[in-house]
Protein backbone atom coordinates (compact mmCIF):
# COMPACT_ATOMS: atom_id res chain seq x y z
CA UNK A 1 0.00 0.00 0.00
CA UNK A 2 1.24 3.07 -0.66
CA UNK A 3 0.92 6.44 0.99
CA UNK A 4 -0.41 9.41 0.06
CA UNK A 5 1.87 12.36 -0.13
CA UNK A 6 0.84 14.90 2.23
CA UNK A 7 0.21 18.04 1.00
CA UNK A 8 -0.36 21.81 3.19
CA UNK A 9 -3.91 23.21 2.66
CA UNK A 10 -2.41 26.56 2.10
CA UNK A 11 -0.01 24.84 -0.68
CA UNK A 12 -2.88 23.09 -2.04
CA UNK A 13 -4.79 26.48 -2.09
CA UNK A 14 -1.88 28.41 -3.87
CA UNK A 15 -1.35 26.21 -6.78
CA UNK A 16 -4.83 25.98 -7.77
CA UNK A 17 -5.58 30.09 -7.52
CA UNK A 18 -1.96 30.20 -9.03
CA UNK A 19 -3.60 27.77 -11.89
CA UNK A 20 -6.91 29.79 -11.65
CA UNK A 21 -4.82 33.48 -11.93
CA UNK A 22 -2.49 32.34 -15.00
CA UNK A 23 -5.60 30.55 -16.86
CA UNK A 24 -7.27 34.48 -16.21
CA UNK A 25 -4.30 36.32 -17.39
CA UNK A 26 -3.58 34.72 -20.43
CA UNK A 27 -6.90 36.16 -22.11
CA UNK A 28 -8.06 39.58 -22.68
CA UNK A 29 -9.43 42.52 -20.28
CA UNK A 30 -12.64 44.07 -19.99
CA UNK A 31 -13.80 47.14 -18.62
CA UNK A 32 -17.21 48.35 -17.19
CA UNK A 33 -17.41 51.81 -15.99
CA UNK A 34 -20.45 53.66 -14.37
CA UNK A 35 -20.91 56.66 -16.48
CA UNK A 36 -23.96 59.54 -17.38
CA UNK A 37 -25.82 57.54 -19.53
CA UNK A 38 -25.55 53.97 -17.84
CA UNK A 39 -23.27 51.59 -17.47
CA UNK A 40 -20.41 50.68 -19.93
CA UNK A 41 -18.69 47.30 -20.69
CA UNK A 42 -16.22 47.82 -23.09
CA UNK A 43 -14.17 44.00 -24.02
CA UNK A 44 -11.40 43.36 -25.73
CA UNK A 45 -12.84 40.21 -28.03
CA UNK A 46 -11.55 40.20 -31.80
CA UNK A 47 -14.53 37.14 -32.08
CA UNK A 48 -18.47 38.98 -33.48
CA UNK A 49 -20.07 35.68 -32.48
CA UNK A 50 -18.12 34.49 -29.14
CA UNK A 51 -19.47 37.22 -26.62
CA UNK A 52 -17.84 37.77 -23.77
CA UNK A 53 -20.60 40.34 -22.28
CA UNK A 54 -24.50 39.49 -22.55
CA UNK A 55 -27.55 40.43 -21.23
CA UNK A 56 -28.74 38.40 -18.51
CA UNK A 57 -32.07 40.75 -17.12
CA UNK A 58 -34.13 43.72 -17.73
CA UNK A 59 -31.29 45.84 -16.26
CA UNK A 60 -28.59 43.65 -15.57
CA UNK A 61 -25.78 42.56 -17.83
CA UNK A 62 -22.97 40.01 -17.82
CA UNK A 63 -19.53 39.73 -18.36
CA UNK A 64 -16.81 37.40 -18.49
CA UNK A 65 -13.04 36.76 -19.19
CA UNK A 66 -10.66 33.60 -19.22
CA UNK A 67 -12.38 30.40 -20.36
CA UNK A 68 -14.92 30.87 -22.64
CA UNK A 69 -16.92 27.42 -22.21
CA UNK A 70 -16.53 27.75 -18.61
CA UNK A 71 -18.00 31.83 -18.07
CA UNK A 72 -20.92 31.19 -20.95
CA UNK A 73 -21.83 27.94 -19.00
CA UNK A 74 -22.12 30.29 -15.94
CA UNK A 75 -24.16 32.90 -18.21
CA UNK A 76 -26.69 30.85 -19.32
CA UNK A 77 -26.93 29.63 -15.64
CA UNK A 78 -27.78 32.70 -14.74
CA UNK A 79 -30.32 33.93 -17.70
CA UNK A 80 -32.11 30.74 -16.50
CA UNK A 81 -31.72 31.91 -12.80
CA UNK A 82 -33.31 35.01 -13.34
CA UNK A 83 -35.59 34.16 -15.88
CA UNK A 84 -37.22 31.60 -13.58
CA UNK A 85 -36.93 34.32 -10.76
CA UNK A 86 -38.97 36.74 -12.22
CA UNK A 87 -41.84 34.13 -13.88
CA UNK A 88 -41.93 33.14 -10.37
CA UNK A 89 -42.40 35.53 -8.72
CA UNK A 90 -41.85 39.54 -10.17
CA UNK A 91 -39.45 41.35 -12.85
CA UNK A 92 -39.43 43.80 -10.12
CA UNK A 93 -37.46 40.62 -7.57
CA UNK A 94 -34.65 39.77 -10.11
CA UNK A 95 -31.53 41.58 -8.86
CA UNK A 96 -27.87 41.51 -9.43
CA UNK A 97 -26.68 41.03 -5.71
CA UNK A 98 -28.30 37.77 -5.26
CA UNK A 99 -27.07 36.51 -8.91
CA UNK A 100 -23.82 37.45 -7.73
CA UNK A 101 -24.33 35.45 -4.73
CA UNK A 102 -25.03 32.61 -6.46
CA UNK A 103 -22.17 32.35 -9.13
CA UNK A 104 -19.63 32.83 -5.87
CA UNK A 105 -21.04 29.69 -4.17
CA UNK A 106 -20.56 28.04 -7.72
CA UNK A 107 -17.24 29.44 -7.72
CA UNK A 108 -16.01 28.63 -4.28
CA UNK A 109 -17.29 25.27 -4.22
CA UNK A 110 -15.57 24.18 -7.94
CA UNK A 111 -12.79 26.12 -6.55
CA UNK A 112 -12.19 24.04 -3.07
CA UNK A 113 -14.18 20.88 -4.54
CA UNK A 114 -13.44 19.83 -7.98
CA UNK A 115 -10.37 18.69 -9.96
CA UNK A 116 -10.07 22.09 -11.44
CA UNK A 117 -11.09 25.85 -10.47
CA UNK A 118 -12.46 27.51 -13.08
CA UNK A 119 -10.14 29.81 -14.82
CA UNK A 120 -12.72 32.71 -15.17
CA UNK A 121 -13.45 35.95 -13.39
CA UNK A 122 -17.01 37.59 -13.95
CA UNK A 123 -18.59 40.82 -13.84
CA UNK A 124 -22.67 41.14 -12.86
CA UNK A 125 -23.61 44.78 -13.23
CA UNK A 126 -27.18 46.60 -12.81
CA UNK A 127 -27.80 49.79 -13.62
CA UNK A 128 -30.21 51.96 -11.39
CA UNK A 129 -32.15 54.87 -12.43
CA UNK A 130 -29.56 57.24 -10.69
CA UNK A 131 -25.48 57.11 -11.28
CA UNK A 132 -25.01 56.50 -7.57
CA UNK A 133 -27.50 53.30 -7.59
CA UNK A 134 -25.26 51.18 -10.02
CA UNK A 135 -24.72 48.20 -8.78
CA UNK A 136 -20.97 46.27 -10.09
CA UNK A 137 -20.18 42.77 -8.49
CA UNK A 138 -16.47 41.28 -9.58
CA UNK A 139 -16.94 37.60 -9.03
CA UNK A 140 -13.42 36.25 -8.52
CA UNK A 141 -12.41 32.04 -9.89
CA UNK A 142 -12.42 31.31 -6.17
CA UNK A 143 -16.07 33.02 -4.90
CA UNK A 144 -14.90 35.75 -3.65
CA UNK A 145 -17.17 38.94 -4.39
CA UNK A 146 -16.24 42.79 -4.66
CA UNK A 147 -18.62 45.10 -4.92
CA UNK A 148 -16.95 47.83 -7.20
CA UNK A 149 -18.14 51.29 -7.67
CA UNK A 150 -17.42 53.68 -10.91
CA UNK A 151 -15.31 51.59 -12.81
CA UNK A 152 -13.60 47.88 -12.75
CA UNK A 153 -11.05 45.94 -15.10
CA UNK A 154 -11.19 42.08 -15.34
CA UNK A 155 -8.71 39.77 -16.54
CA UNK A 156 -5.14 39.78 -17.63
CA UNK A 157 -3.15 42.99 -16.65
CA UNK A 158 -5.89 44.44 -14.81
CA UNK A 159 -3.96 46.37 -12.60
CA UNK A 160 -2.40 48.58 -14.69
CA UNK A 161 -5.56 49.19 -17.24
CA UNK A 162 -7.38 50.17 -13.80
CA UNK A 163 -4.82 52.41 -13.59
CA UNK A 164 -4.63 54.13 -16.32
CA UNK A 165 -8.49 54.41 -16.56
CA UNK A 166 -8.49 55.99 -13.10
CA UNK A 167 -6.11 58.80 -14.30
CA UNK A 168 -9.00 59.98 -16.22
CA UNK A 169 -12.40 58.59 -15.51
CA UNK A 170 -15.51 60.84 -14.38
CA UNK A 171 -18.67 59.79 -13.41
CA UNK A 172 -20.24 62.49 -15.83
CA UNK A 173 -18.76 60.98 -19.17
CA UNK A 174 -21.02 60.47 -22.22
CA UNK A 175 -21.05 56.89 -23.83
CA UNK A 176 -18.26 58.36 -26.10
CA UNK A 177 -15.84 59.79 -23.58
CA UNK A 178 -15.77 56.64 -21.83
CA UNK A 179 -15.43 54.30 -25.37
CA UNK A 180 -12.12 55.99 -25.95
CA UNK A 181 -11.00 55.95 -22.78
CA UNK A 182 -11.55 52.48 -22.06
CA UNK A 183 -9.90 51.30 -25.73
CA UNK A 184 -6.88 53.38 -24.75
CA UNK A 185 -6.88 51.99 -21.28
CA UNK A 186 -6.86 48.35 -22.95
CA UNK A 187 -4.43 48.67 -25.67
CA UNK A 188 -2.16 50.20 -23.45
CA UNK A 189 0.98 51.60 -24.26
CA UNK A 190 2.50 50.18 -27.78
CA UNK A 191 -0.57 49.18 -29.45
CA UNK A 192 -4.58 50.84 -30.38
CA UNK A 193 -7.83 48.84 -30.94
CA UNK A 194 -10.39 49.58 -33.58
CA UNK A 195 -13.96 48.99 -34.07
CA UNK A 196 -13.18 45.47 -34.90
CA UNK A 197 -11.15 44.48 -31.52
CA UNK A 198 -13.69 45.32 -29.37
CA UNK A 199 -17.10 43.79 -27.90
CA UNK A 200 -19.07 47.68 -26.42
CA UNK A 201 -22.73 47.11 -25.00
CA UNK A 202 -24.20 49.63 -22.54
CA UNK A 203 -27.02 49.30 -19.82
CA UNK A 204 -29.03 52.17 -20.71
CA UNK A 205 -30.33 54.50 -18.05
CA UNK A 206 -33.34 56.12 -19.48
CA UNK A 207 -35.31 53.31 -21.05
CA UNK A 208 -37.90 50.85 -21.32
CA UNK A 209 -37.94 47.17 -20.19
CA UNK A 210 -35.00 45.87 -21.68
CA UNK A 211 -31.92 48.31 -20.92
CA UNK A 212 -29.15 46.10 -22.46
CA UNK A 213 -27.77 47.60 -25.92
CA UNK A 214 -24.67 46.44 -28.37
CA UNK A 215 -22.74 49.39 -29.71
CA UNK A 216 -20.98 47.57 -32.85
CA UNK A 217 -20.54 48.81 -36.34
CA UNK A 218 -20.51 51.94 -37.82
CA UNK A 219 -21.94 53.61 -34.42
CA UNK A 220 -19.02 51.84 -32.88
CA UNK A 221 -16.17 53.42 -35.13
CA UNK A 222 -18.15 56.51 -34.86
CA UNK A 223 -17.44 56.40 -30.91
CA UNK A 224 -13.75 55.66 -31.61
CA UNK A 225 -12.77 58.57 -33.75
CA UNK B 1 -33.81 29.55 -5.32
CA UNK B 2 -30.44 28.01 -6.83
CA UNK B 3 -28.13 28.72 -9.79
CA UNK B 4 -29.88 26.21 -12.81
CA UNK B 5 -26.71 24.23 -13.68
CA UNK B 6 -27.35 21.55 -15.62
CA UNK B 7 -24.83 18.15 -17.18
CA UNK B 8 -24.16 18.28 -20.63
CA UNK B 9 -27.15 15.30 -21.13
CA UNK B 10 -29.66 16.83 -19.05
CA UNK B 11 -29.36 20.42 -20.49
CA UNK B 12 -32.96 22.05 -21.62
CA UNK B 13 -31.15 24.35 -24.18
CA UNK B 14 -32.90 27.78 -24.44
CA UNK B 15 -36.57 25.79 -24.26
CA UNK B 16 -37.99 28.02 -21.46
CA UNK B 17 -40.69 25.53 -20.59
CA UNK B 18 -38.60 22.23 -20.54
CA UNK B 19 -36.71 24.55 -17.84
CA UNK B 20 -39.59 24.49 -16.20
CA UNK B 21 -40.52 21.16 -16.18
CA UNK B 22 -37.14 20.10 -14.91
CA UNK B 23 -37.52 22.57 -12.22
CA UNK B 24 -40.91 21.51 -11.25
CA UNK B 25 -42.69 24.62 -11.92
CA UNK B 26 -44.80 23.53 -14.62
CA UNK B 27 -48.64 23.41 -13.76
CA UNK B 28 -50.37 19.95 -13.89
CA UNK B 29 -52.92 19.65 -16.31
CA UNK B 30 -56.42 19.55 -15.25
CA UNK B 31 -57.93 15.94 -14.62
CA UNK B 32 -61.94 16.54 -14.53
CA UNK B 33 -64.45 18.87 -16.72
CA UNK B 34 -65.22 22.13 -15.93
CA UNK B 35 -68.31 22.17 -16.70
CA UNK B 36 -69.72 23.27 -13.32
CA UNK B 37 -66.96 26.00 -12.92
CA UNK B 38 -67.66 29.78 -14.51
CA UNK B 39 -64.85 30.19 -16.54
CA UNK B 40 -63.88 34.06 -17.30
CA UNK B 41 -63.80 33.74 -21.48
CA UNK B 42 -61.50 36.92 -23.43
CA UNK B 43 -64.07 36.96 -26.86
CA UNK B 44 -63.14 39.10 -30.08
CA UNK B 45 -59.86 39.76 -31.40
CA UNK B 46 -58.99 40.70 -34.79
CA UNK B 47 -55.80 40.90 -37.23
CA UNK B 48 -55.36 42.70 -40.48
CA UNK B 49 -51.84 43.01 -42.54
CA UNK B 50 -51.71 46.60 -43.64
CA UNK B 51 -49.03 48.35 -46.03
CA UNK B 52 -46.63 48.85 -42.82
CA UNK B 53 -47.47 45.44 -41.00
CA UNK B 54 -49.99 44.02 -39.29
CA UNK B 55 -52.92 46.14 -37.60
CA UNK B 56 -54.23 43.89 -33.99
CA UNK B 57 -57.10 45.09 -32.26
CA UNK B 58 -59.28 43.25 -29.72
CA UNK B 59 -62.54 44.35 -27.40
CA UNK B 60 -62.01 44.46 -23.21
CA UNK B 61 -64.50 42.52 -22.27
CA UNK B 62 -64.54 39.03 -20.38
CA UNK B 63 -67.57 37.11 -19.35
CA UNK B 64 -68.51 34.24 -17.66
CA UNK B 65 -71.19 32.57 -19.01
CA UNK B 66 -73.96 34.88 -19.49
CA UNK B 67 -72.47 36.80 -16.78
CA UNK B 68 -69.83 40.54 -17.73
CA UNK B 69 -66.78 39.55 -15.15
CA UNK B 70 -64.23 42.15 -16.11
CA UNK B 71 -64.60 45.43 -18.55
CA UNK B 72 -61.02 46.36 -18.73
CA UNK B 73 -59.10 43.23 -19.72
CA UNK B 74 -56.58 43.49 -22.50
CA UNK B 75 -56.33 40.52 -25.03
CA UNK B 76 -53.77 42.08 -27.21
CA UNK B 77 -50.60 41.78 -26.04
CA UNK B 78 -46.75 42.76 -27.78
CA UNK B 79 -44.81 39.18 -27.55
CA UNK B 80 -41.61 40.64 -28.58
CA UNK B 81 -40.46 43.74 -30.11
CA UNK B 82 -41.40 43.02 -33.65
CA UNK B 83 -44.38 40.99 -32.74
CA UNK B 84 -47.55 40.85 -31.08
CA UNK B 85 -50.09 38.00 -29.73
CA UNK B 86 -54.36 38.19 -29.33
CA UNK B 87 -55.86 35.99 -27.05
CA UNK B 88 -59.38 34.25 -27.49
CA UNK B 89 -60.35 31.51 -24.88
CA UNK B 90 -60.24 30.68 -21.31
CA UNK B 91 -58.95 34.18 -19.83
CA UNK B 92 -56.61 32.36 -16.82
CA UNK B 93 -54.52 30.04 -19.18
CA UNK B 94 -54.72 32.46 -21.73
CA UNK B 95 -52.96 34.84 -19.95
CA UNK B 96 -50.60 32.77 -18.90
CA UNK B 97 -49.77 31.07 -22.01
CA UNK B 98 -49.16 34.92 -23.52
CA UNK B 99 -46.52 35.24 -19.94
CA UNK B 100 -45.00 31.86 -20.64
CA UNK B 101 -44.75 33.07 -24.78
CA UNK B 102 -43.02 36.36 -23.94
CA UNK B 103 -40.58 34.71 -21.73
CA UNK B 104 -40.04 32.25 -23.64
CA UNK B 105 -39.35 34.83 -26.91
CA UNK B 106 -36.66 36.88 -24.79
CA UNK B 107 -35.20 33.32 -22.68
CA UNK B 108 -34.20 32.15 -26.32
CA UNK B 109 -33.06 35.25 -27.28
CA UNK B 110 -30.57 35.76 -24.50
CA UNK B 111 -29.44 32.08 -24.11
CA UNK B 112 -28.83 31.68 -27.63
CA UNK B 113 -28.00 35.77 -28.25
CA UNK B 114 -30.05 36.25 -31.26
CA UNK B 115 -34.15 35.56 -31.72
CA UNK B 116 -36.41 33.21 -32.66
CA UNK B 117 -37.48 34.06 -36.76
CA UNK B 118 -40.98 35.14 -37.24
CA UNK B 119 -42.37 31.17 -38.53
CA UNK B 120 -39.87 29.72 -34.97
CA UNK B 121 -42.10 31.97 -33.20
CA UNK B 122 -45.73 30.97 -35.04
CA UNK B 123 -44.25 27.21 -34.46
CA UNK B 124 -43.22 27.91 -30.92
CA UNK B 125 -46.62 29.26 -30.11
CA UNK B 126 -48.47 26.40 -31.56
CA UNK B 127 -46.72 24.08 -29.82
CA UNK B 128 -48.05 25.75 -26.54
CA UNK B 129 -51.64 25.00 -27.85
CA UNK B 130 -50.86 21.90 -28.86
CA UNK B 131 -49.50 20.97 -25.55
CA UNK B 132 -53.38 23.27 -24.20
CA UNK B 133 -55.12 20.37 -25.53
CA UNK B 134 -56.04 18.19 -22.57
CA UNK B 135 -57.17 21.44 -20.84
CA UNK B 136 -58.58 22.35 -23.63
CA UNK B 137 -60.71 19.14 -24.07
CA UNK B 138 -61.78 19.73 -20.06
CA UNK B 139 -63.01 23.35 -21.04
CA UNK B 140 -60.36 25.70 -20.94
CA UNK B 141 -59.88 25.93 -24.46
CA UNK B 142 -57.55 28.96 -25.64
CA UNK B 143 -56.89 30.07 -29.45
CA UNK B 144 -54.45 32.58 -30.11
CA UNK B 145 -53.38 34.77 -33.05
CA UNK B 146 -50.51 35.77 -34.02
CA UNK B 147 -48.87 38.74 -36.16
CA UNK B 148 -45.49 40.46 -36.24
CA UNK B 149 -43.46 42.28 -39.11
CA UNK B 150 -41.09 39.53 -40.18
CA UNK B 151 -37.48 41.73 -40.39
CA UNK B 152 -36.01 39.32 -43.42
CA UNK B 153 -39.08 39.45 -45.55
CA UNK B 154 -40.33 43.09 -44.98
CA UNK B 155 -43.45 42.27 -44.85
CA UNK B 156 -46.55 41.58 -42.31
CA UNK B 157 -47.65 38.08 -41.61
CA UNK B 158 -50.27 36.94 -39.40
CA UNK B 159 -51.42 33.22 -38.44
CA UNK B 160 -54.06 31.68 -36.66
CA UNK B 161 -54.78 28.40 -34.26
CA UNK B 162 -56.86 25.85 -33.33
CA UNK B 163 -56.84 24.33 -30.18
CA UNK B 164 -55.06 21.12 -31.46
CA UNK B 165 -51.92 23.66 -32.06
CA UNK B 166 -52.91 23.88 -35.74
CA UNK B 167 -50.97 27.00 -37.24
CA UNK B 168 -52.41 28.42 -40.59
CA UNK B 169 -50.94 31.57 -42.00
CA UNK B 170 -53.20 33.56 -43.51
CA UNK B 171 -52.96 36.36 -46.30
CA UNK B 172 -54.95 39.25 -45.14
CA UNK B 173 -57.05 39.37 -41.89
CA UNK B 174 -57.51 37.02 -38.72
CA UNK B 175 -60.04 36.14 -36.29
CA UNK B 176 -61.02 34.99 -33.16
CA UNK B 177 -63.37 34.44 -30.22
CA UNK B 178 -66.73 34.57 -30.42
CA UNK B 179 -67.59 37.59 -32.25
CA UNK B 180 -64.91 36.20 -34.93
CA UNK B 181 -68.10 35.28 -37.28
CA UNK B 182 -69.48 39.08 -37.45
CA UNK B 183 -65.48 40.62 -36.96
CA UNK B 184 -65.05 38.61 -40.17
CA UNK B 185 -67.20 39.83 -42.43
CA UNK B 186 -67.23 43.29 -41.36
CA UNK B 187 -63.21 42.98 -42.82
CA UNK B 188 -63.97 40.84 -45.35
CA UNK B 189 -65.97 43.70 -46.87
CA UNK B 190 -63.87 46.55 -45.86
CA UNK B 191 -60.21 44.71 -46.62
CA UNK B 192 -58.52 46.45 -49.25
CA UNK B 193 -54.77 44.93 -50.18
CA UNK B 194 -51.67 46.93 -49.42
CA UNK B 195 -54.34 49.94 -47.30
CA UNK B 196 -52.50 52.30 -45.21
CA UNK B 197 -52.34 51.55 -41.43
CA UNK B 198 -54.78 54.26 -40.56
CA UNK B 199 -57.75 53.26 -42.55
CA UNK B 200 -57.35 48.92 -41.26
CA UNK B 201 -57.35 50.97 -37.69
CA UNK B 202 -60.47 52.15 -38.72
CA UNK B 203 -61.52 49.10 -40.33
CA UNK B 204 -60.75 47.16 -36.87
CA UNK B 205 -62.58 49.63 -34.69
CA UNK B 206 -65.37 49.56 -36.79
CA UNK B 207 -65.33 45.44 -37.02
CA UNK B 208 -65.48 45.51 -33.46
CA UNK B 209 -68.39 48.00 -33.08
CA UNK B 210 -70.49 46.04 -35.42
CA UNK B 211 -69.58 42.86 -33.51
CA UNK B 212 -70.39 44.16 -30.07
CA UNK B 213 -73.74 45.07 -31.48
CA UNK B 214 -74.49 41.40 -32.50
CA UNK B 215 -72.77 39.27 -29.97
CA UNK B 216 -73.19 39.94 -26.34
CA UNK B 217 -69.86 38.56 -25.52
CA UNK B 218 -68.24 41.54 -27.33
CA UNK B 219 -67.93 44.86 -25.54
CA UNK B 220 -68.18 48.14 -27.50
CA UNK B 221 -66.30 51.08 -26.65
CA UNK B 222 -67.32 52.69 -23.24
CA UNK B 223 -67.85 56.11 -23.60
CA UNK B 224 -68.90 56.63 -20.07
CA UNK B 225 -65.52 55.40 -18.11
CA UNK B 226 -63.18 55.65 -21.19
CA UNK B 227 -62.79 52.25 -21.83
CA UNK B 228 -61.76 51.24 -26.08
CA UNK B 229 -60.60 48.45 -27.55
CA UNK B 230 -57.16 48.00 -27.38
CA UNK B 231 -55.53 48.33 -31.06
CA UNK B 232 -51.82 47.96 -31.92
CA UNK B 233 -49.95 48.43 -35.14
CA UNK B 234 -46.73 46.55 -35.45
CA UNK B 235 -44.31 47.38 -38.37
CA UNK B 236 -40.84 47.99 -39.19
CA UNK B 237 -40.68 50.23 -36.19
CA UNK B 238 -42.01 46.96 -33.81
CA UNK B 239 -44.64 46.64 -31.50
CA UNK B 240 -46.59 50.25 -31.11
CA UNK B 241 -50.32 50.68 -29.43
CA UNK B 242 -52.35 53.14 -30.42
CA UNK B 243 -53.22 56.12 -28.04
CA UNK B 244 -56.23 55.64 -26.06
CA UNK B 245 -57.30 59.27 -27.40
CA UNK B 246 -56.74 57.97 -30.79
CA UNK B 247 -59.05 54.91 -30.48
CA UNK B 248 -61.75 57.28 -28.59
CA UNK B 249 -61.79 59.76 -31.86
CA UNK B 250 -61.92 56.63 -34.78
CA UNK B 251 -65.19 55.79 -32.23
CA UNK B 252 -66.55 59.06 -32.16
CA UNK B 253 -66.28 59.88 -35.89
CA UNK B 254 -67.92 56.25 -36.58
CA UNK B 255 -70.70 56.94 -34.01
CA UNK B 256 -71.06 60.38 -35.96
CA UNK B 257 -71.52 59.00 -38.92
CA UNK B 258 -73.90 56.40 -38.05
CA UNK B 259 -75.61 59.34 -36.08
CA UNK B 260 -75.79 61.38 -39.24
CA UNK B 261 -77.34 58.63 -41.78
CA UNK B 262 -79.93 58.68 -39.08
CA UNK B 263 -78.74 55.53 -36.59
CA UNK B 264 -80.03 52.81 -38.65
CA UNK B 265 -76.93 49.92 -40.53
Amino acid sequence: MTMPFYVAPEQLMKDRADFARKGIARGRALAALSISNGILICAENRSNTLRKVSEIYDRIAFAGVGRYNEFDQLRIAGVRHADLKGYTYSRDDVDARSLANQYAQVLGQTFTHEMKPMEVEILVAEVASDPGGDQMFHVLYDGTVNDESGYTVLGGEADSIAEQLGQTYDGEWEVGDAVKASSAALSGQERTLEADDLEVALLVRETGRRAFRRIEGDELAELLN
Amino acid sequence: MTLPLFEAGGDPGPNFAALLRSTGLAPPDPDAPAADLAITHATTVVAIRCQQGVVMAGDRRATAGHLISHRTIEKVFPADRHSGVAIAGAAGPAMEMVRLFQLQLEHYEKVEGKGLSLDGKANQLGMMVRNNLPAAMQGFAVVPLFAGYDTTREVGRLFQYDVTGGRYEEREYAVGGSGSLHAGTVIKLGYQPGADADEMIDLAVSALFRTAEEDSATGGPDLVRGIYPVVAVIGADGFERVADADVEARFRDLLASLESRGGDS
